[in-house]
């Protein structure tokens, strides 16, 4: 469904160091330095499927987002998306796709959100019958029947945002793109708002790519993860591999009667100590879970014991640090 | 086509809601337009020899200068596309399935018709009621009336496809300031908005004709007070459709070229 073959693309960006004088040299000559956004990019993905993107900030997310949606032109590669090159063919292209880049509005900010859909009606030529079915769907599943008559302006992020992934879905695109979606959200929008991709996922097959900064989204919603860092595809596969690769190690939480010994196993590493409780985080490849456990009960007296995997959160510093990111 | 005509339509709405940036625009243009008819008044006294044009004339094109000013200027502008060039918004309008030429001409068309909806209507009952000289008055024939309209519709057109170009430029400079400055004075001064074409010396009105700055403002003010007769309107429309066909393409042509080499700004 999207194959995306070998894309570069390299941005021009002016340079030139702070203060006057160096703003004054800038106005007769100007030096550019430039910047590889994307270097030999490739993947590819089925219909159907949730794919996380991730990457530390400036990685090349949206502008591989960007690009598969026909904004960006490549310098050089390949790339098909329903049997089309996005940036070729851009008007027929973009009438299967929706997209949603958290830092931007695509409402008019002046008039109340139900004219802005009116007007994407006309602009992606929605049939009545098709605009009015979809239309009921998304402001229920959205939650925003109540907001669709109020300015733009007088909305907060949380609403807005659910009413901006409301627009790019009027058309009912086959993929839809989101450039964090959740960016600056509460914990309740946030999970309207993954429960409401996953729903229109498996409901209406709809093929999803998102970038985020969430590492809660990737974890509730994608099966596979993207990661890219400095311009480059690092990691492609699923979360649970990521996790046996980079997370093979665990948090041991003990609780036990009181002891004023500080633990001491090897191939582990002391997180906290109190006389009543400690964490420990296991290194498995240098101790196996249940040695550590057997050797804290030689010790201790024990009365609760946790076995926890690291967040996700800690997997992905750990990802960016081993690649240098 | 309907893409154009909704978008025409959000944008009246849009406009329609600044009631009182249009009452206080209203009472400008009273103000410049009583100005610029005392200046003229008084050198009307005290000219010498017959000008090209007559007071009661001039008195029509000052009043419809003002009553039609969002069609002439350029300083009426739309920020918010500057915005979506500069601050990178111009993604989203990327991802729609039309042209931004068309998508942009019909807005721009559509704020100024809203703007001049909401201002001539007060601006052209008041002069008309005005006492003489000072009033506007009626065009000399149906005809002339009917030639007046067309050739400022169509010079609305020639004008929105003239300010596509500050537009397109910002895709280079990333500012607005400079082109907008330059096409302030350029298109104002050309279009006889500073000074009535009628007046220039010889030499100066030979270059004006040439350039498709009047035909928005100084042709179609002109064929309202009968100081161009019909038969010559006639030829101005040809003119005027020969420069719409000449600046859209161009503008189109250009806007593609911009648009490859577009860096979404911000991320």
């Amino acid at each position: 469904m999207i194959t995306v073959d070998g894309i570069c693309k390299t941005f021009k960006v002016a340079k030139r160091s702070a203060g006057f004088i160096a703003a004054a040299k800038a106005m007769f000559k100007r030096e550019y330095i430039a910047i590889d956004a994307l270097r030999d990019v490739s993947f590819k993905i089925e219909e159907g499927e949730v794919v996380g993107y991730i990457g530390p900030n400036g990685a090349g997310k949206s502008t591989t987002i960007k690009v598969m949606s026909g904004i960006l032109v490549p310098d050089s590669g390949k790339c098909e998306i329903l049997g089309r090159t996005p940036w070729k063919e851009r008007i027929a292209h973009v009438k299967n796709i929706g997209v949603v880049f958290g830092q931007r509005s695509q409402l008019w900010w002046d008039v109340p959100v139900i004219d802005s859909f009116e007007l994407l009606k006309d602009i992606y030529k929605i049939p009545q019958n098709e605009y009015s079915n979809n239309l009921d769907m998304l402001v229920q599943t959205l939650d925003i029947s109540g907001i669709i008559n109020t300015p733009v302006r007088q909305l907060s992020l949380g609403q807005r945002m659910r009413c901006e992934i409301a627009a790019s879905l009027l058309h009912s695109p086959r993929i839809l793109f989101l450039d964090e979606p959740t960016i600056g959200l509460d914990a309740v929008s946030k999970i309207a708002v993954r429960n409401f991709i996953k729903k229109i996922n498996k409901e209406k097959k709809v093929t999803v790519i998102l970038t985020t900064h969430d590492m809660n989204d990737i974890e509730a919603l994608a099966e596979r993860v993207l990661l890219i860092g400095k311009g480059r595809i690092l990691y492609d596969g699923s979360l649970k591999d990521l996790r046996n690769r980079f997370g093979a190690n665990k948090t041991i939480t003990v609780d036990y009667s009181e002891n004023h010994q500080p633990i001491e196993i090897a191939g582990t590493k002391l997180l906290s100590w109190s006389p009543e409780r400690a964490s420990l985080y296991v290194d498995t490849k240098e101790v196996k879970v249940s040695d550590v456990i057997s050797m804290l009960s030689d010790k201790l007296e024990l009365t609760d014991v946790t076995v926890e995997n690291p967040p996700i959160e800690e997997i992905i510093v750990e990802l960016y640090k081993e690649y240098a990111l | 086509m309907k893409v154009y005509a909704s978008v025409f339509k959000m944008r009246l709405i849009n406009g329609l809601q600044y009631r009182t940036a249009a009452l206080a625009g209203v009472a400008t243009q009273f103000f410049w337009g009583f100005m610029f008819i005392m200046i003229y008044e008084a050198f009307y006294q005290n000219a010498s020899v017959k000008q090209p044009i007559t007071l009661e004339q001039l008195i029509d094109y000052v009043w419809l200068q003002q009553a039609f000013l969002a069609f002439i200027t350029f300083w009426f502008r739309d920020g918010e596309i500057f915005d979506l060039i500069t601050s990178g918004n111009i993604a989203y309008e990327l991802c729609r399935p039309s042209g931004i030429y068309g998508f942009w001409y019909s807005k721009l068309v559509a704020q100024r018709l809203s703007s001049a909806l909401l201002r001539c209507f007060p601006i052209l009952i008041i002069t008309f009621l005005l006492p003489e000289p000072y009033g506007l008055s009626v065009p000399p024939g149906v005809d002339a009336f009917i030639m007046f309209i067309v050739t400022l519709l169509l010079g609305l057109l020639v004008l929105v496809a003239t300010s596509m170009f500050i537009y397109i430029s910002v895709f280079y400079t990333m500012s607005p300031t400079g082109s907008q400055l330059l096409f302030n004075i350029i298109g104002d001064f050309f279009s006889g908005v500073l000074i009535p074409i009628p007046l220039m010396p010889e030499w100066l009105q030979r270059i004006v004709y040439i350039l498709p700055f009047r035909l928005a403002s100084d042709l179609p003010f002109r064929v309202y007070s009968g100081n161009i007769p019909v038969e010559e309107a006639m030829k101005s429309i040809l003119i005027q459709l020969i420069w719409l066909g000449i600046l859209v393409v161009s503008g189109r042509g250009l806007l593609g070229k911009a648009l490859k080499r577009v860096v979404v700004q911000g991320g």
